[in-house]
């Protein structure tokens, strides 16, 4: 069986209402909005928990939480309470990458070069000074690391969302399924484009995240900080 | 009704709990004894070490559903072979722990190693007894973080079949039936924080110094 047939024949690609390029783009609809709206939910409160360096700890526990929970679980529990549609598809989507967000946010605020904080204080500035033009630039590669790990986030869960409904790339796996064992290559190419998807966003967020960088730290440890925030 | 089907297929789910354990923790552990090794060669090696974690932080961006539908290719597996599910698991844990081994490496602060070297030990010694226990803490935390995302990550097979207990929300969806899906979430979740808490335990029990407070 030739697993790339699918993938390589153009009319896979510009079928009406079903081929790989509409796809792609609502996979990416889906992405770029659930990543947004957690985004507004997760950025202001990451800065206030963070600068107020109150409920860190929660904020963590949370985030350990939120990594156990199974995301074809959580889909299929809100399609049977919500029903197929934006909001059903849509809610856990955004549930689940806000605590990436929020937690590399809130980490990004409560590490901020605490000289630099002190200074700013001394100087006299107010604290919504000191959070808005200190803290959140020094935040800022830890916060983009949040969001690069909630857009990867959000492609797999989006990719799973197929099973219940849903638009995107993972129809191409959950339809090949149902094909039968002749359906595999269609299932292959969902598993590639997917991937691609996720390797293309992946990288795009490293790359913003290193022209945010604000020139205070040495080269290496941003580096190491960048890198280490986006295994967690 | 919720009574009847718990009590009648209590067996089932708890086969289902089985899998489950299996598939998330063999991989984690495959890929812990991996990465050890792998992570103490890849440290000392500057340049190549860029190189390869860039190739891993590639791998670790894939979705775990495209992962386990690719691996037949790879594998020359049927689609509903476990092992598909339990090799990409193991991928993936490996591109992460081997992240942390070498950051725990590079962690150890030049003093300790240059002490150890000055008192005699050879370079292995060094490595193995000094070296990768002060690496441990990285390493734990790696180790937790992966089995989480494992435990969780299996019952995404169901999509393609399998999945253990994750069957029980594909159950709940085709019968538009609340309570596996409960029973599902509900059992992931405390497997999942149960793992995590005993890595945390072991961490603590194998890593004494750590008990006498935070080195500065």
């Amino acid at each position: 069986m030739n697993v790339l047939g699918y993938l390589l024949d153009p009319a896979s690609w510009m079928r009406p209402g079903d081929g790989i390029v509409l796809r792609i783009i609502q996979h990416l609809v889906l992405t770029v909005v659930a990543v947004g709206i957690a985004a507004v939910v997760a950025v202001p409160s990451g800065v206030l928990i963070g600068h107020a360096r109150r409920g860190h700890a929660a904020v963590l526990g949370v985030s350990q939480v939120a990594r156990s929970v199974p995301t074809l679980g959580l889909l299929v529990l809100m399609v049977l309470l919500i029903g197929v549609g934006d909001v059903g598809v849509g809610l856990p989507l955004v549930i689940l990458a806000v605590p990436p967000i929020l937690a590399a946010t809130v980490t990004g605020m409560r590490t901020a070069d605490h000289g630099a904080v002190h200074t700013a204080r001394a100087l006299g500035l107010s604290p919504v000074q000191v959070a808005v033009r200190i803290e959140l630039p020094l935040a800022a590669p830890r916060m983009v690391a949040g969001l690069r790990s909630a857009a990867v986030q959000v492609v797999a869960v989006t990719t799973v969302a197929a099973y219940t409904g849903a638009g995107g790339l993972g129809r191409l796996i959950v339809d090949g399924q149902r094909v039968g064992p002749g359906g595999y290559p269609q299932m292959f190419a969902g598993a590639v484009l997917v991937a691609g998807l996720a390797i293309v966003l992946d990288a795009l967020f490293a790359a913003i995240g290193r022209l945010v960088v604000v020139r205070t730290g040495s080269p290496r440890r941003i580096a190491e900080d960048q890198a280490l925030a986006s295994v967690l | 009704m919720t009574r009847d089907w718990l009590d009648a297929d209590v067996s089932y789910v708890v086969g289902l709990i089985g899998q489950h354990v299996v598939l998330a923790i063999v991989p984690v552990l495959a890929a812990l004894v991996l990465s050890i090794p792998l992570g103490c060669l890849i440290s000392r090696s500057g340049r190549f070490a860029g190189a390869v974690l860039a190739v891993f932080g590639v791998v670790r961006a894939i979705p775990a559903l495209a992962l386990f539908v690719a691996m037949p290719v790879f594998l020359g597996t049927q689609i509903l072979d476990p092992l598909n599910v339990a090799t990409a698991l193991a991928l993936y844990a490996v591109t992460v722990l081997v992240r942390c081994v070498v950051d725990g490496l590079r962690s150890v602060p030049e003093q300790v190693s240059r002490s150890a070297a000055a008192l005699g030990y050879r370079r292995w010694d060094q490595l193995v007894l000094v070296e990768l226990p002060l690496a441990m803490p990285a390493v734990f935390a790696g180790v937790r973080v992966v089995t989480v995302t494992a435990i969780a990550a299996v019952s995404v097979a169901a999509v393609i079949g399998t999945g253990a207990l994750g069957q029980l929300f594909a159950t709940g969806l085709s019968e538009a039936r609340l309570t596996p899906v409960l029973v599902g979430l509900v059992l992931t979740v405390v497997l999942a924080l149960l793992a995590d808490g005993l890595i945390l335990l072991i961490q603590r029990g194998t890593l004494p110094w750590r008990r006498a407070g935070r080195p500065a």
